[in-house]
């Protein structure tokens, strides 16, 4: 039976597998963008059709408590690329380092985010409230999903990395969990102007 | 296991071995995750089989007396939804694309074995939600419209839950199979000799990645709307129902051809076997599959002609709709001409082919009778509509699926089914297919709506007529299972190429060991030079 799955567990070999995982990722990715395009052309649409409503009730969100997410987040991009480039010359204490100051800053950026939602709770506003908020909870929400299941990932690869799984030629899911990391990043810079700024 | 000498020996053993439950459940063989995909949708397939004809036993009369009018709206919203969402869309795809590509690309293995089982997990999960979903069946029909969708007392949320992270497996399944391609073809294998099915499972995997995560979205908005209150499709708070029809059918209309364009693969193989000719045209039924899955994107809005949209959209997307039958003709000429002048031979697998050929083309000029403007306005939501998707969706694919399942057989399994009994299944199959559904255009023509347990009295011979059809059909179908089933306990051992086929799965034992092929083959021709040698 080992012998068996041993067998079929053909290895790619380390290049071929590093442009293939990076393909397939770049693939997921553009998936990812399109699961939020639903989304974005959600927001266009009511957003010309309720132009006051969104002028008005953006007011309502917390826009230092948004940026100081935004900045954490952008920070923590800036770590997570620095532990590839530490992944790439090998240094696997660096990697572990900034992986774990990553997924700090994840965290960091949870707990904002429960303090914003209860503030919000609190105040009687809910999805149901109006299609503004509707967008705003389903938005950020799903948003808040990737970034939980991107501080699962980057914990794994932070272990990986620890026990010393990576080296010099191979550091694969480093370099493709920091794609993920990066684009979770890039869609909350749409989502804050979008949400927080322009309403 | 016990025999660890035996892959020095001559016979490496084959990709069954080592027996038992959890080797399967467990396997990252990509033949064994295809056999247990063709497993899984065969069981919907029977199952949303069982609906249909217990819908067609209700319209032998036009009075409601068999199932209750609620009833049968469960039965064609779970009909639909099975037949769609987890027979055919999942299905044909991944279960002779998972089993194929490896193969017919001189690969060991898809790019991410892991993954691929773990998008076979996904798919059982979705399932898994759909049984949860029985409980209160919904009631919506497949398309899961708001808003009565959003007020339906039935349980809406499960299944539409189910049918997403369906999308999930889907997706994963897609993206696997564009790596696959690009990057573990054997040496020689360059992409002008990619043998048809390897485009045609391509052109698939970008609609998959492309379409499947905008329904995605679709359904999770659905789902936020009757658990959360939040108004986007409900006029009373400011939303737009329409939003949903558009939404739902920028996934939906190119989810026709995930499901279409692996049976365009499947007839590309099998025409020039069988004719003995190379395919003609390759390059122009290679792109035309890209084509079609282009313009797909950009035709949704003809499912919406009555929705109450802008005249002028819906002149544009009438006219672009058009556009599809340009690639599609296209196909169907080159395989046409592909098989004049050839020494054809009328095996079964050929026999599904020909009925694809000629349904899909009923099925196909059809569609561009609703696709203008003025006669959509008259056939939409009859029982035209009904005849048309069949017409694709049986006549096409479900055709063209058997037909590989009839080809790959002895590849899949290492022995072979009763070819007499085979042609007779095929015989049953098709005269029962057309006596259920040609009938129905006329209904549609007549103003026949669909989706109702009632009718007018005058429509009672059509609708007789069609379910006398369902039944042939339905022996058809068990006729052919019967002898797949029996095919497999069969003594006498199967030929490494049964057909005479040229392309590199005919080159392995059959069945095929794990990891396929001793050493990579190395190509110098595409898979096509039949009749020269």
């Amino acid at each position: 039976m080992e012998q068996a799955a041993h067998h079929a567990e053909h290895e790619l070999d380390p290049a071929l597998e590093y442009s293939s995982s990076k393909l397939g990722m770049w693939l997921f990715l553009g998936t990812e963008i399109l699961l939020f395009g639903g989304l974005f052309a959600a927001y266009a649409i009511f957003r010309a059709k309720f132009p006051e409503m969104f002028s008005e009730q953006h007011k309502e969100l917390d826009i230092f408590k948004g940026g100081l997410n935004t900045v954490v987040l952008i920070f923590s991009s800036l770590t997570m690329a620095i532990a590839v480039w530490a992944a790439q010359k090998g240094d696997k204490k660096k990697v572990v380092i900034f992986m774990v100051i990553t997924i700090i800053c994840g965290l960091i950026f949870g707990v904002v985010k429960y303090f914003e939602y209860s503030a919000k709770l609190d105040h009687h506003i809910y999805p149901s409230t109006s299609i503004f908020f509707g967008l705003y909870y389903l938005m950020t929400g799903l948003h808040m999903i990737h970034v939980f299941v991107g501080l699962c990932i980057l914990g794994v690869i932070a272990y990986l990395a620890h026990i010393g799984k990576f080296t010099k030629d191979y550091y694969t899911p480093v370099e493709v969990g920091g794609l993920y990391w990066h684009l979770v990043d890039l869609i909350w810079i749409y989502l804050f102007p979008l949400l927080y700024l322009v309403g | 296991m016990a025999n660890g000498t035996a892959h020095d020996t001559m016979a490496e053993p084959s990709f069954y071995e080592p027996k038992g439950f959890m080797s399967w459940l467990l396997t990252t063989d990509h033949k064994r995750i295809g056999i247990m995909y063709l497993v899984t949708i065969s069981f919907f397939f029977l199952v949303g089989g069982v609906f249909a004809l217990l819908m067609r036993y209700e319209l032998l009369t036009p009075e409601a007396d068999f199932l209750s009018p609620h009833t049968y709206n469960v039965f064609f919203t779970m009909h639909g939804s099975l037949m769609v969402f987890f027979f055919i869309v999942p299905g044909v795809a991944a279960s002779l694309g998972n089993f194929l590509i490896p193969l017919m690309i001189g690969a060991r293995d898809v790019a991410f074995p892991k993954l691929n089982l773990g998008s076979y997990w996904v798919y059982l999960a979705g399932t898994a939600i759909l049984f949860g979903a029985l409980l209160q069946p919904a009631d919506t029909g497949w398309t899961y419209y708001t808003p009565y969708s959003v007020q339906s007392q039935t349980d809406v949320v499960l299944i539409t839950l189910g049918v997403f992270v369906l999308g999930f497996s889907s997706i994963l399944t897609g993206m696997n199979f564009i790596v696959t391609i690009h990057k573990l073809r054997c040496p020689g294998m360059t992409w002008s000799r990619l043998p048809l099915f390897i485009w045609a499972s391509y052109a698939t995997a970008i609609l998959q990645l492309l379409a499947t995560p905008v329904v995605g979205i679709t359904l999770l908005l659905l789902i936020a709307e009757r658990t959360l209150g939040i108004g986007f499709f409900d006029p009373a708070k400011g939303g737009d129902p329409i939003l949903f029809q558009n939404f739902f059918w920028f996934y939906s209309h190119p989810a026709v051809y995930i499901m279409v364009i692996p049976a365009f693969g499947i007839i590309s193989e099998i025409i020039p076997v069988f004719a003995k000719k190379p395919i003609f045209g390759y390059k122009a039924i290679a792109y035309s599959s890209f084509a079609i899955a282009i313009i797909s994107f950009f035709v949704w809005l003809h499912h919406m002609f009555v929705s109450g949209i802008s005249e002028t959209a819906a002149a544009i997307f009438s006219f672009l709709t058009m556009l599809v039958a340009i690639p599609t003709a296209i196909k169907v000429f080159n395989w046409t001409a592909t098989m004049y002048r050839g020494s054809i031979s009328l095996e079964s697998p050929m026999l599904y082919a020909l009925s694809f050929l000629f349904l899909f083309t009923i099925g196909g000029l059809t569609g561009v009778y609703l696709g203008a403007l003025a006669v959509d306005v008259h056939l939409h939501d009859t029982y035209f509509v009904v005849a048309h998707m069949h017409y694709v969706m049986i006549g096409g694919t479900v055709f063209g699926f058997f037909g590989a399942i009839h080809f790959w057989y002895s590849k899949w399994f290492g022995r072979m089914f009763n070819e007499l009994v085979a042609k007779i299944a095929w015989f049953f199959f098709f005269v029962g297919f057309n006596v259920t559904f040609f009938p129905q255009f006329f209904m549609g023509v007549q103003g026949m709506p669909r989706r109702y347990a009632t009718y007018p009295a005058e429509f009672q011979t059509y609708h007789e007529i069609s379910t006398y059809g369902s039944w042939i059909l339905a022996v058809g179908v068990v006729i052919m299972f019967v002898n797949l089933i029996a095919g497999l306990f069969s003594k006498e051992k199967a030929p490494v190429n049964q057909y005479g086929s040229l392309s590199l799965e005919f080159t392995v034992p059959s069945p095929p060991p794990h990891e396929n092929f001793k050493d990579i083959p190395t190509v110098t021709d595409w898979t096509y030079g039949y009749g020269k040698k």
